[in-house]
Order: structure tokens, then sequence, then C-alpha cells
């Protein structure tokens, strides 16, 4: 493995790994964490913060609700031509690189593969796809097979942009969630439209096609952070929760300011 | 390593972190060997660009030695050891806009792509030390700072120049120039600026350069104008008038200046009861930037001229002077700096003899001192025109 691939894929695990670290975490617990600091901050920023943490409490308390299908779209301008966005994008084991909720992908069979997401609060679900539909430099769609635990169907096309600009993406992805999960209504609740998260994917791939690699400022060099910031990071909507770093975060600043 | 930390408004602290580390394969750490205050910084310090947080590192004017450069860093144009001044834009090379020459439009660049573009629309590139909505990158004004797309735009720097003539490359001189170039200057020309700080100072220069006969030059303080009038520009001293638009209108036979530059920005200070509308409404957050010099540049071009908009505005204006925009077949021209096209060729201009940059330079101090100095910049205090640190010197030595 070339030392470039190393080090996305080391960038891609990081995420996964605090994410998993995130499950032992209820979204009451959480919750109700972020409802107390938000109360104790006294200021604007602190009754948003009390009512996305009481939101998230109530999110959790009504888990178990009707599970919805959750229909993620976008498209975006790589400059690359049809075929090659089509040769990177169907080798699926590449997914996980630009999909930061999915954790693996493996080939399982010529046209079947198993698939491996990261869920809110850390939480693993595991399902079976396989190839529904596939025309080179094209098209290529995707099903999961009966039974699995989440349905996911899935299709993008590829198409020549006007004034050789390069390839315009269109990818649609249809999600039906697993009964009695947090799932849906957490996704709701942190914002995570399905489409945003998507929108964000491409724009990870577009980075990754274009410029070898996904810009990132995680783990970089930084001053002492505030409780604000470190629980305004838990909400940010293109990272769900991660745990125990920034709740290790917070209990520091507030030491600090102590 | 030390690093100049924004810990809130008007609340600068120099804290020991952690030395950066490579974190993508096009990434280079430099060890900085000068480092500036921009005016810029001054929107950050006084509290009025969102997104920031407790922590940041500031600064987005260095140039250093390149110590360390991850594996996808083209060895071609770039080696341990070079010493390069960074850009403060940072750009992928690849993408649509870096192939169109509009560097700071990099779509491949802010992580935090998905902010901005909540404001704007569409993102810009990232930038150094400057809000997470730009991206959140660690600045430099620090001892080491960690240079993403290190083979796009950290440009080399010959033997024998020294760091006060090729550091302000890395910001101040390009934008300065850009300013001048967005006026789409004809020989002959005559050129409103406002704003003599060091932006605006480049300006007055690269408009001569550029073949403008007259420069008029706008500004409250006069160790400043003094500057501009060393230039060769006309002043005026827009505290001891009237009425800067007639003014200008009465230097210019009523035609009015050919091209008007805001060099100033979302902090612009002026009188009259829109000055107390802007500023409370800044300061009640319902309106983030102050216009009035784009206000008053806008009135004063003449018909069929050109805006340019160097200055800093971080999100909506009121009272924009549409109409006249309209009416009188105005154009304006505006972006953060497209930093690769001109650091190359203003570089030259530097080793030819047409320009020494240093001359902006009004206080050399080690970095400990930065927090002071930001106070110092922006009050004006103690002729105060650009800040140099050094990230290396004893504190506890000589200012």
């Amino acid at each position: 493995m070339s030392e470039a691939a190393r080090i996305h894929l080391r960038n891609a695990q990081g995420r996964h790994h605090r994410r998993a670290a995130a499950f032992r975490w209820s979204a009451l617990v959480t919750g109700g964490a972020l409802a107390l600091i938000g109360l104790s901050k006294r200021s604007k920023s602190g009754v948003a913060l009390a009512a996305a943490g009481g939101l998230l409490s109530y999110a959790g308390a009504k888990a178990g609700a009707q599970p919805r299908e959750l229909i993620a779209r976008s498209s975006i301008l790589l400059n690359c031509t049809p075929n090659e966005a089509y040769q990177f994008w169907s080798k699926f084991e590449n997914l996980p690189l630009f999909m930061r909720h999915l954790e693996s992908v493996t080939l399982t069979g010529e046209t079947r593969s198993r698939w491996t997401a990261i869920g809110p609060l850390g939480r693993r679900v595991t399902w079976d796809a396989e190839i529904a539909f596939d025309r080179e430099a094209d098209v290529i769609a995707w099903r999961s097979l009966p039974d699995s635990e989440i349905y996911v169907d899935g299709i993008v096309k590829f198409r020549n942009a006007p004034a050789n600009r390069g390839t315009i993406i269109t990818a649609v992805v249809v999600y039906q969630p697993p009964a009695g999960t947090l799932g849906a209504a957490l996704a709701k609740v942190l914002g995570k439209d399905p489409s945003f998260m998507m929108r964000q994917d491409l724009r990870r791939l577009k980075a990754l096609i274009e410029a070898g690699e996904i810009p990132t400022v995680e783990g970089q060099s930084h001053g002492p952070r505030s409780s604000v910031a470190a629980a305004a990071r838990l909400l940010n909507p293109d990272d769900p929760i991660k745990g125990e770093g920034n709740l290790t975060d917070i209990a520091q600043a507030r030491r600090r300011a102590s | 390593m030390k690093a100049v930390c924004w810990m809130g408004t008007e609340k600068m602290t120099v804290e020991n972190v952690p030395d950066p580390k490579i974190l993508n394969p096009r990434d280079a750490i430099v060890r900085i060997t000068s480092t500036c205050i921009c005016g810029s910084d001054l929107h950050l310090y006084n509290g009025f660009m969102p997104t920031m947080e407790q922590g940041d590192i500031m600064g987005h004017e260095f140039m250093g030695e390149v110590v360390e450069i991850g594996a996808g860093v083209d060895r071609e144009k770039l080696k341990v050891g070079d010493r390069v001044v960074v850009p403060f834009t940072i750009a992928c090379g690849r993408c649509f806009f870096c192939q169109q020459q509009l560097w700071s439009c990099c779509d491949n660049s802010n992580p935090n792509y998905w902010i901005a573009e909540k404001i704007m629309g569409y993102s810009p590139s990232g930038l150094f030390g400057y809000t997470h909505m730009l991206g959140g990158y660690a600045g430099g004004q620090a001892q080491y700072a960690r240079v993403p797309f290190a083979d796009v735009g950290p440009l080399k720097v010959p033997a024998g120049m020294p760091d006060e003539q090729a550091v302000f490359l890395s910001d101040i001189f390009p934008t300065g120039y850009m300013g001048a170039e967005n006026c789409n200057i004809q020989p002959g020309d005559t050129v409103a600026i406002w704003g003599c700080g060091p932006v605006g100072q480049f300006a007055i220069r690269s408009a001569f350069i550029l073949g403008a006969e007259r420069v008029i030059a706008i500004d409250r303080f006069d160790y400043r104008l003094q500057q501009a009038q060393e230039a060769g520009a006309e002043i005026i001293n827009y505290e001891e008038v009237d009425d800067v638009v007639q003014l200008l209108k009465d230097m210019t036979g009523n035609i009015g200046p050919d091209s008007c530059m805001d060099a100033v920005g979302m902090e612009a200070h002026y009188s009259g009861p829109m000055w107390a509308i802007d500023k409370t409404k800044q300061v009640l957050r319902m309106q983030p930037d102050r216009p009035g010099v784009l206000r008053e540049a806008i009135m004063a071009c003449r018909k069929g001229g050109t805006v340019s908009v160097p200055g800093v505005y971080g999100g909506f204006i009121d009272k924009m002077p549409m109409g006249a925009y309209v009416n009188k077949s105005l154009t304006m021209k505006t972006g953060q700096t497209h930093m690769m096209r001109y650091m190359k060729p203003l570089l030259e201009l530097i080793e030819g003899g047409k320009i020494d940059p240093s001359f902006v330079i009004s206080h050399r101090v080690p970095i400990d001192k930065a927090p002071e100095m930001y106070k110092v910049f922006r009050d004006k205090q103690d002729h105060c025109t650009k800040v140099v640190l050094d990230p290396w010197a004893n504190g506890a030595a000589a200012a």
C-alpha cells in the first residue's frame, strides 16, 4: 500500500474508532449533559445548547417510533472522465474512503458485497448487497438483499459535463432504517439530513479524485478549547457524536475554567 | 511550540501547543522565521468574524524553512530545506477554479465547506488561521505551521533576499496589487483609494506601476497619509473635510475617479447618522459589516467606472446604494487574492529593485509581544502600520 493510501486509511479509521467508542453513551445521557452545560452557561448559545440537549433526550425517550424512509440525493462535478469516476465508484471497497458512515465494504461474490456502517451512537450495522444494474462508464445501481437489517437502494449516474469540464455524477440512496432504533429520530434531531450527508460524501469524493486527498484539520495543534466549543463540536452535523474524546475535552476545559 | 491563540474577543495569548504534524500526503511542515499581524486579523481580534473558536492559532502571513514534507508532495516543486513564503490562501491546484487561476476559490481546500456554503452559497478556499467557516486551519503566528497542498502554494525565496522583503508576498503585496489590477486601470486614469494601511500602501504603488496618472489616498491618520504622499499620491484626511465625495468631484472636474478602491472593509470609520446606525447594528449582531467606505466608493466613482474591493467583508450589509451602482453603469471587482497568480511576478519586481516592500514595517517584535501588539495596531498607537513577529526571539529581548 502506498504511503498516501495508508494516510487516507488512517484518517478514515480514526473517525470510526472514535465513533465506536461512543457506543456506551445513550442519547439520554448525552442530551441531558448538553442540557446541563447549556443551562449552566446562562447565555444565548447556552440556551441553544440546552434546547438541543433537550431535543436529543426527547428523541432518546421517543426511540422506537415508526421508522421512515430516508432519501439522500446529491450531485457533484468531478474533473475526470465518466469512465474514471465510474471505475472508482464501482469498486465498492473505495466507498468508505469518502463516505463517513461506512466502515468497510468487502466483496463476497461477483456481484455481491458486505457493507458495514456505523450509525448513531456508534452502533454497527451490517448488510449484504448485490449489484442491481451496471453499465460501464454510465450507471451503477445496488440494493440490499432480502431480510437485511437495513434496506439500502442506491444508484449513481455518470454524465459528461458541458464545456469539457469533466463529469457530473448524480447519486440517490434510499435507506429504510430498522424499526426500534434511534437512527431516524437522531438523524433528524442532529440535523443530519440524508441529502446533506450525501453532499458531504460527494465533496470528499471530489477532493479525493481531484486533489488526491481529503482536506482535514482533525489532529492539528490548537490552544486550550472551551467547554462551549467542545459541546458545539458534538452537534457538528458533518461529524456525528464522537464520544469520549470530546467529553474529556469538556471536562478538562471546565476544570481549567473553575 | 509557541503560538498566538485567539481566546475570545480582544483576548490573544501566546500558548505552548504541540508542534504540528503531517496530516495529509501533500502537507509540509514549515519552521517559521518571520510572521506578521494583518489588518484582517483585527476583525478577528475585535470579534466581528463569526466561527472563531477559543484556542484557534492565528496568523496567515508567514515564511520559513521547509522541515518535513508528506509522501504526496511533488519533490520537483518542494523539498526539505527550501526557504519559502507561504500564501494565505490554500489551493489544491487541480480543481476547475485552480485551473482558471481563481486560486482563492479552490473547491477542495476547505474541510468546512458546508459552513461557508450556508452563508455565501459556495465556499471559497481554505485560509490559514481565519475562522472555521474558512477551514479552521491553524495559522502561522507560531514557530511551526502545517501547510496543506505544499507543492502548490509556497514560493521559493532567493537566497540573498531578506525575510522582510519577501514575507509580504504571503498576503498584503499581492492583495494590494490585485486590488489595483481589479481597478481596470487605463493609462492616465485617476484612482481613489480608501484606506492607507499596508494593503492600501501596496495598492497605491501598484496603481502607479499599472499606469495610473493620479492616485488619491484617503485615511484619517497623518502618518499613513504621509507614506501615501511619499509614493506620489494626493491625500485626503477625511476627518478634516466635510464631504469626501464632493471633494473627489471637485478634484476631478466633476467627473469622478475612474476607479475607486475600498481597502478598508467591514470595520470602516465614518461619521453622520449612517455611522451611528451601522455601528449599533453591528454591536447588536444585526449586521456583521459596516459598509461606509463601500457606499462612499460607489457614490464617488465616475459613470462607467470600476469599484475594486480588496477590503474584507464577512457577511451582509444594509443600505447598499444599488441605485447608484446600476444607474451609473459601474463594475465591481472583488475577491480574496488569487495569490499564486501574483507571487512570482511580484517577487521579480522586488528582485529587480522596482519596489522594496519592507517600507511598511513599523514594528519588529518577538512573538511573545504579539498580544499587546494587536492592541497597538488596532488603536493605531505609536504610528503602527505593520508588525513583524520573530517566533524565535526571546520575549525579554528589546522590541
